[in-house]
């Protein structure tokens, strides 16, 4: 009986690493087959997927639309907060609302409800389109963030400023982004991973050029290849250091 | 002038820098979400005459999808697989939660937790992906039962109902373990030893005061997986093998091959209302505020 909780706990972890496992031992296949018997180590794949075009390029795109999109819904998110924590508005509770709406919705709905529209417009579909649902999606994200961290102690510190002369805007990029840079850290990176990860609204608007997950989801079709697990891999791979680095630097800050 | 004048002056100053700040998120919103979304409600009550688009209140997209067997079958698998992985999801995560709360020592525990949802973040094409290769015919788990004769035929593991509700159970067990040990920690061990004291055993003490106490905690992560298992389109596309497809499946499929982008609206439509159905059902033990 006392070892049963150390049984599930064991039991639980090989159910989570499992896929995980596999995934990345056969990305060190020496053979065409992904699967048993394993007759590496060997780097051949990951060879292969560093000199295929397509995969960097679309690597590329991806960071970037990663980046961009970030930098965009975490700028909008803390102005929002900011104008929000520090005026009395009218109506501030629909606003709030309003700007979280988006959590609430499937990411197959936002990326269908756009290309509705764009195609209406006769908008051209590209990466710049899959950059504007991403950043719908991650602005609710980066503004929720961001409007908790508000607190009083910044709110004096802007004032002490203000009464020493500084300008709203020397107030807001010396004393306001410096106080909230955890934060501004937190939703940047949380941003970045959601958005790097993002399959279904990048598959709906993008067109020729594709970022990562959707040139992965072509590859899907020609069945199990140890390309495939190399690229999955590496995404791994960056994915968990950009979590790690947000523990080590944000989190861990919390008493 | 008089000072009452000059306070209102200000504050309208005030106001308008204020409406300054919120207005680019405001703006956003209103355009790449809002208005698409009233759009796609809109296009819901449309119609398609041969290729072309008829604006206007039609009902006849809702009211095929109640004749259409194929439309109204993908409801119901919709519905059966959320229900299935949110139920499983929710048992094999609370012991999980429970022993990384109570059992692992403290000084392990934070490593535990970032172990047990370390895979959460693979992407998730690629984490679909990860299971056909331990599921397939000719996958990870086949060839190893065979390579070590147990078996002399390969399993049909992959392309069925139980490889799709795998695939989110794993992801979905990662989630709720987080937000139930978020909320199993908070707990004062008072309330189990005011418990105990009282005569109570182990598991009365579980039935009777932990599980009330823990409740709004697993309906909330019971919501989160409701609400994201039953718009993913990833998982059942590449595990389930297209032998009965999901509401999201068959949106992919009227937006590729036959551009019917009123019923793809209506099935949209009516994946919100199931959502919303689900938030009115478990609203009185919802805590959002508290993730």
């Amino acid at each position: 009986m006392r070892a049963l909780p150390w049984l599930y706990l064991a039991a639980a972890f090989v159910f989570i690493y499992l896929p995980v496992g596999a995934l990345v031992l056969f990305s060190f296949q020496g053979g065409a087959l992904p699967v048993p018997p394993f007759d590496g180590p060997s780097l051949r794949w990951y060879g292969e997927i560093l000199a295929d075009r397509d995969l960097t390029s679309a690597l590329g795109h991806s960071l970037a639309v990663a980046f961009g999109s970030s930098a965009v819904a975490v700028t909008l998110g803390f102005l929002a907060a900011y104008g929000l924590a520090r005026h009395v508005l009218p109506g501030a509770t629909l606003v709030r609302g309003l700007l979280i709406a988006p959590l609430t919705v499937s990411y197959l709905i936002v990326g269908l409800g756009l290309l509705i529209v764009l195609t209406r417009l006769g908008a051209p579909l590209s990466l710049m389109t899959a950059g504007i649902g991403h950043v719908v999606i991650n602005l609710p994200l980066a503004f929720a963030i961001v409007y908790a961290s508000m607190g009083a102690q910044q709110q004096n510190a802007e004032r002490a400023a203000r009464d020493l002369g500084a300008s709203e805007a020397k107030v807001i990029l010396l004393v306001t982004v410096p106080m909230l840079a955890p934060a501004l850290a937190a939703a940047f990176f949380l941003s970045v991973t959601l958005s790097w990860d993002e399959f279904i609204i990048a598959f709906l608007l993008t067109r020729f050029d594709v970022t990562l997950p959707v040139e992965i989801w072509s590859m899907l079709r020609s069945g199990l290849s140890p390309r495939l697990n190399a690229i999955g891999s590496l995404v791994f791979l960056v994915s968990v250091t950009v979590v790690l680095i947000l523990e080590l630097l944000v989190f861990r800050k919390r008493p | 002038m008089s000072d009452a004048a000059n306070t209102q002056r200000t504050l309208d100053r005030e106001g308008l820098r204020g409406w300054g700040f919120v207005a680019p998120a405001l703006l956003w919103t209103l355009a790449f979400f809002v208005l698409p979304f009233v759009v796609m409600g809109a296009m819901s009550l449309a119609t398609l005459e041969g290729r072309t688009l008829v604006w206007g209140l039609s009902p006849a997209n809702y009211a095929e999808l109640a004749e259409k067997a194929y439309l109204w079958r993908g409801i119901l698998v919709s519905l059966e697989i959320t229900l299935t992985v949110t139920v499983v999801s929710v048992l094999l995560a609370y012991p999980l939660a429970w022993i990384i709360a109570f059992r692992v020592p403290a000084r392990w525990q934070r490593l535990a937790l970032l172990l047990a949802i370390l895979p959460f973040w693979t992407s998730y094409v690629v984490r679909s992906y990860a299971w056909l290769l331990v599921l397939a015919r000719e996958g990870v788990v086949n060839r190893t039962l065979m390579g070590l004769g147990i078996i002399a035929e390969p399993l049909t593991l992959a392309n069925t109902r139980l490889a799709t509700v795998t695939g989110f159970v794993h992801f979905f067990v990662m989630l709720l373990t987080l937000t139930i040990f978020a909320n199993l920690i908070q707990l004062s061990p008072n309330y189990r030893r005011a418990a105990m004291d009282l005569g109570a055993n182990a598991f009365q003490t579980f039935r009777h005061v932990i599980l009330p106490l823990t409740l709004p905690g697993i309906v909330t992560g019971a919501f989160l997986t409701f609400v994201l298992c039953i718009g993913d389109y990833v998982t059942p596309q590449i595990l389930g093998g297209n032998t009965e497809l999901t509401v999201p499946q068959i949106i992919m499929v009227q937006l590729g091959r036959r551009a019917d982008f009123p019923l793809a609206s209506a099935l949209a439509i009516v994946l919100m209302g199931i959502v919303t159905l689900a938030y009115l059902a478990s609203a009185r033990w919802l805590r959002l505020d508290r993730l």
